[in-house]
């Protein structure tokens, strides 16, 4: 049983990131805006709150502080995430080349900064975040250590995110406006909607959840932040993809790959696996080839929206 | 002088312009950060970017030809993916199942003395090509996005190679590869002699050869014609009787080649390199990307670009004299992609200049036809 709690409550640490970044990348292409930046963003945004808990956490410690981190974590992300929807949506750029732009600058510059002011490219920080057990709900049998003991509320903020992602996507006028932005600009358009408005608006909330993504990707699985989030905002495009793109989908995926890496990562202490002995390189495969095996069944019908990558022009009908 | 104002209306100096003001937009942002982050010695470690390898002598420009070597490949692979209407993001993954190709056969003794690096590379390059063929395959048949094929075979690769790595030619000290044998080694050429002290060795002009290789291919063969127009209109070229779908796999194929060599390239240059099995992606895929972006995707200019990357990252290593962080440079190269996606733009510009100069050519054309022939009647 023990094992079983272990494997859930490390199953989240890994899932839950990559649910926020995938739902955070999902109204970016649902607005008709690709963002492979993803990564880069996740990790500028990582950069920036870990930096922050490092210069405050001598002044506040706990809850408070990572609320904080929570924030400075999205301003981060949208700030850097303008870039991209600049080029792509008033500059009309290939927005494959901005994001990989994107991709290279983020870790240059983190590194860049923390050698610049601290001398050495990793930040440290405490980690005085892990909630023991949630009062009440922690002492359940069986749901408490599931989900309420060894956590962090970061999980629940993730859960939020996607009941409330899955609200504004299908049920208000927003939502509405954003995926007509991705499937036929020219309509949206044609009906009085502001495509370039509504697209700043999908890449922002992406870049939002990305770099919120990058912060509780960090804080779980380690003490120091080196410029680096471990190729989770690719991670976080195959499971959007793996989802196509549908919030309940993006969670299963999410929960999958999730695991996958948990598995990756602790194989050894699984009874059933350790003796089977495969190389944990196979584990952290297998959601790639995933990947590819869904792309190469669902192609023909792909769920993609139909817009996805093509700046808009007015002119075009 | 009248060859050169010819020149200026093509749409190649156009393309040559947007590249040209993206490096320096570029520099200019590298220089402002330089500015913010030290301000006394900014202009200084500016200068020693731009002075590049000239700052280390013969060996410096030995350098910057070792560092370009891959980096010409790379940015080759990713260019003729481009002239056909692809984006190889791939060519880190492609680059690594190469790389390891090279140093399994570059262990084993095969008996063939001199040829044994020729036959390394070669497989190099055979196994760059199967990866990357099954992202054209699973374009050409399956109609599945090359850019999000080739991130998923990125990562698989890299597992994958971690994975052989591990059960053959590894060094558990280190957690490396093995050397490879001596003959396994890509021989200096003589370039030993010229840039003493440097790593730089022949595989500089085996990527020369493969650059004009590529150029005919590209240039001068019924092939590449088929290439280019598959990139310019699929439709358009499957009508006129080409097979689109054979071609997305064989531009695939071709390019993934490329990033084998250079994968090759990198680990049988007898230079103290080794594939390290960490779970990082190799940046010489990536850096493919602004190479052939800022060389338009064409062989010789990715050449020069190639050359021109690798000169100001070697800048970037003495510029750490005056206290400054080596990653300016890969901002610097960031920076510089983004403003070429920009590249629109400064067509647009060029190109209103350039119909506006021509209009003036014209009504001056016509105001001198209307003098002279005044100018007859009186």
């Amino acid at each position: 049983m023990n094992t079983l709690y272990f494997l859930v409550q490390q199953t989240m640490f890994f899932s839950i990131p990559l649910l926020i970044v995938a739902l955070g990348g999902m109204f970016s292409e649902r607005s008709g805006v690709v963002n492979i930046a993803l990564e880069g963003i996740m990790l500028i945004g990582a950069f920036a709150s870990i930096f922050t808990i490092n210069a405050l956490q001598d002044y506040m410690s706990g809850q408070g502080l990572l609320l904080i981190a929570i924030l400075v974590s999205m301003a981060a992300g949208m700030i850097f995430s303008l870039l991209h929807a600049y080029a792509s949506i008033n500059m009309k750029a290939d927005q494959v080349i901005s994001g990989t732009a994107l991709n290279m600058f983020a870790p240059a510059f983190a590194i860049f900064v923390a050698r610049t002011i601290q001398g050495s490219k990793d930040i440290n920080f405490l980690n005085t975040f892990r909630i023991e057990s949630v009062p009440l709900l922690g002492d359940i049998p069986v749901v408490g250590p599931l989900l309420f003991q060894n956590c962090y509320i970061t999980t629940y903020i993730g859960l939020i995110i996607l009941v409330i992602s899955t609200i504004v996507l299908y049920r208000t006028k927003f939502g509405l406006r954003l995926r007509a932005c991705g499937e036929h600009p020219q309509a949206a358009d044609s009906v009085g909607i502001n495509v370039y408005k509504m697209r700043y608006a999908g890449v922002l909330i992406s870049g939002a959840f990305a770099g919120l993504g990058g912060l509780i990707f960090v804080v779980p699985t380690s003490t120091a932040f080196s410029a680096d989030v471990s190729g989770y905002g690719f991670l976080a495009l195959a499971v959007l993809i793996f989802g196509q793109w549908k919030p309940q989908r993006i969670l299963w995926a999410a929960f999958f790959f999730g695991f996958m890496k948990t598995v990756s990562a602790a194989y050894s202490g699984i009874p059933g696996l350790k003796e089977l002995d495969i190389s944990s390189d196979i584990y952290k495969m297998i959601p790639y080839i995933a990947t590819l095996v869904v792309l190469a069944v669902s192609s023909r019908n792909s769920q993609a929206p139909k817009a996805e990558g093509i700046p808009y022009d007015p002119g075009e009908r | 002088m009248k060859k050169l104002k010819q020149w200026v209306k093509t749409p190649t100096f156009s393309n040559v312009s947007a590249s040209i003001a993206a490096i320096v937009m570029g520099l200019l942002f590298g220089l402002i950060i330089l500015l913010v982050t030290n301000p006394s010695q900014a202009l200084p470690g500016f200068v020693s970017i731009l002075a590049g390898g000239i700052t280390g002598g013969a060996q410096g420009l030995g350098d910057v030809l070792y560092t370009a070597t891959p980096l010409i490949l790379t940015g080759l692979s990713v260019g003729f993916a481009f002239k056909t209407g692809l984006f190889n993001i791939g060519a880190s993954g492609q680059l690594v199942v190469g790389a390891y190709v090279a140093v399994l056969l570059g262990n084993l003794d095969l008996g063939l003395g001199g040829f044994h690096w020729v036959v390394a590379f070669l497989a190099a390059m055979v196994a760059g090509a199967i990866w990357a063929g099954i992202v054209g395959f699973l374009k050409a048949y399956l109609n599945v996005h090359e850019v999000i094929s080739s991130i998923m075979l990125n990562y698989t690769g890299m597992h994958l190679v971690n994975l052989l790595i591990t059960q053959t030619v590894y060094d558990k000290l280190r957690n490396q590869t093995q050397p490879v044998l001596q003959t396994a080694n890509i021989p200096a050429m003589g370039l030993d002699k010229i840039f003493p002290d440097s790593s730089v060795n022949g595989g500089f002009f085996i990527a020369m050869i493969i650059v004009v290789i590529v150029h005919i291919i590209l240039n001068k063969t019924v092939f590449g014609y088929e290439l280019i127009a598959c990139g310019h209109n699929p439709n358009a070229s499957q009508y006129a009787g080409i097979n689109a779908k054979r071609n997305v796999v064989m531009a695939m194929v071709i390019a993934g080649a490329l990033a084998g060599a250079a994968g090759g390239m990198i680990y049988l240059a007898g230079a103290g390199k080794y594939i390290r099995v960490i779970d990082t992606l190799h940046s010489e895929g990536f850096m493919g990307i602004p190479i052939a972006l800022l060389g338009l995707s064409n062989p010789i200019g990715v050449f020069f670009a190639a050359l021109f990357i690798a000169y100001i990252n070697i800048g970037g290593f003495y510029m750490q004299l005056y206290d400054f962080v080596p990653e300016v440079i890969e901002i610097i190269i960031a920076a510089i992609i983004y403003f070429s996606a920009f590249a629109l733009i400064v067509k647009n510009i060029i190109a209103r200049y350039q119909s506006k100069a021509e209009e003036k050519e014209k009504s001056k054309a016509e105001a001198a036809e209307i003098s002279a022939e005044g100018g007859s009647q009186s």
